[in-house]
């Protein structure tokens, strides 16, 4: 039943897929990450992020204290390029 | 470039808080709220607050929000409140982006900052749990309580702490039919006087619980739940059926406090707090200077717990900037009490371990 649970509802990964992953060696979010694109959609991994997480704890017996989320960047929602553009633009008339 | 002295990031309990004490010490004050309404998680609690008078106990959190935006009003040259504006992104020179309204973005730079952006639903891992109809229970609370929309007819409530029993109530105010409402602990984690209620009206509060899986075409049709044993392993032959078309997942609450990470806060996983959170002092300053938290980004505590830190949050946030009231210490040890009130007696020493832990 693994292959319909979802863990990542952004991108649609299963806790089969993760699981699997984690039995081929791949035991850091970063990793599981930059296979699936966990962390990737509009949730930035606030759903997923303590599933996968307590996964990789139970598989390798280490503490969640001990594991390692991906580093945050900014923009913590999706925002439009272009807004992101005229803003760049006003910055520079401001410098001009 | 706008500047702004002191920029509050939330307007729930612990924001407007922030602010309001902010403003009493002589700050300027603004206030990100990404709602189109500002007050948080209180303008949907309908129900009666428990703690002391200092946190407005006996009233109903949709009336505190009044309560607060009434001080907020008072001090209108200021604080500025500026609605369905999101922070989505902090940078080393304190410098904020904004999304306003999904068709504006701009960069505010602020002297000081508090962050008070409260907290995100955990989800829960079981076969199907995408279908239609499977909620958050607070994003139900969100559709009765703030936009008026029914979810749905019959509820599995998954979840018997606070939020679970009192949403399950208050659907039942609605005119819902709530079957069950379950538990992986073998206790009910709720305070009693709400979970009685639901008991009271003949709702199965199930322990030693957990969903086996959902069930459904399009969308919910039935959930399958079963006992667990006290490893929270499901105990086979033990499943119940209950045919609905809504359930409501209710296991917990993270912190939300992801623009503290990309400053560069230094963060810790703290289980008694349900997530990572960032180290602070005991004015709520964490490792960047002249950035402080409050409320749920914290930690996961309650309202009141909110409103105190961020108290003393805006206090402390606005002394750092020069607006330091005579009565500064008295203030502190004052909100620092009424803190360590809120946290005492044998319920609160989950916290306390928790406030131990994220000691900077």
């Amino acid at each position: 039943m693994d292959e319909n649970t979802i863990i990542c509802r952004c991108s649609d990964v299963t806790l089969k897929e993760i699981r699997d992953l984690i039995a081929q060696g791949y035991v850091t979010y970063d990793e599981i990450k930059r296979i699936t694109r966990i962390g990737m959609g509009p949730c930035q991994g606030k759903t997923c992020g303590q599933l996968v997480l307590r996964e990789i704890s139970n598989a390798t017996g280490k503490s969640m204290a001990d594991l390692n989320f991906h580093n945050i960047r900014p923009p913590v929602v999706g925002v439009k390029l272009h807004l992101i553009a005229e803003e760049a633009k006003r910055q520079e008339g401001e410098k001009a | 470039m706008r500047e702004v002295e002191l920029l509050v990031i939330g307007s729930g309990p612990a924001g407007l808080c922030a602010a309001i004490s902010a403003a009493t010490s002589g700050a300027k004050v603004l206030v990100l709220e990404r709602s189109f309404k500002p007050g948080g998680q209180l303008i949907k609690q309908t129900h009666m607050f428990f703690g002391s008078e200092s946190q407005y106990a006996s009233h109903r959190g949709v009336d505190i929000a009044d309560i607060l935006l009434e001080k907020v009003d008072e001090f209108g040259d200021r604080i500025e409140l500026m609605l369905n504006a999101t922070a989505v992104g902090f940078y080393e020179d304190n410098v904020v982006t904004v999304l306003k309204d999904e068709k504006e973005y701009f960069k505010i730079k602020a002297r000081s900052v508090v962050c008070a952006t409260g907290a995100y639903e955990k989800s829960l891992a079981f076969p199907n749990n995408d279908l239609p109809g499977i909620y958050g229970a607070g994003a139900v609370q969100t559709l009765m309580n703030v936009y008026g929309v029914r979810p749905g007819n019959r509820v599995l409530m998954v979840g018997a702490g606070n939020i679970g029993v009192i949403v399950s109530y208050q659907l039942m105010q609605a005119g819902i039919e709530v079957v069950a409402v379950l538990d992986a602990a073998p206790r009910i984690g709720a305070y009693l006087v709400h979970a009685s209620k639901l008991a009271r009206m003949g709702v199965p509060i199930l322990t030693s619980h957990t969903v086996k899986e959902a069930i459904g075409a399009d969308c919910l049709e039935a959930a399958v739940v079963c006992e667990v044993d006290e490893r929270f392993r499901p105990i086979p032959g033990t499943e119940k059926r209950y045919d609905v078309d809504v359930m409501c997942i209710s296991v917990g609450l993270s912190p939300l406090n992801e623009l503290l990470a990309m400053r560069g806060a230094v963060m810790k996983y703290v289980p008694q707090l349900s997530g990572s959170v960032p180290l602070r002092t005991n004015s709520l300053e964490t490792s960047i200077p002249g950035v402080f938290v409050a409320g749920d980004a914290s930690g996961i505590e309650e309202a009141s717990s909110a409103m105190a830190e961020g108290y003393l949050a805006g206090l402390c946030a606005a002394a750092s900037l020069g607006h330091v009231p005579p009565d500064l210490n008295d203030r502190k040890l004052e909100y620092m009490s009424q803190l360590d009130g809120l946290r005492s007696g044998p319920v609160g020493e989950r916290i306390r371990a928790g406030m131990r832990n994220s000691k900077l």
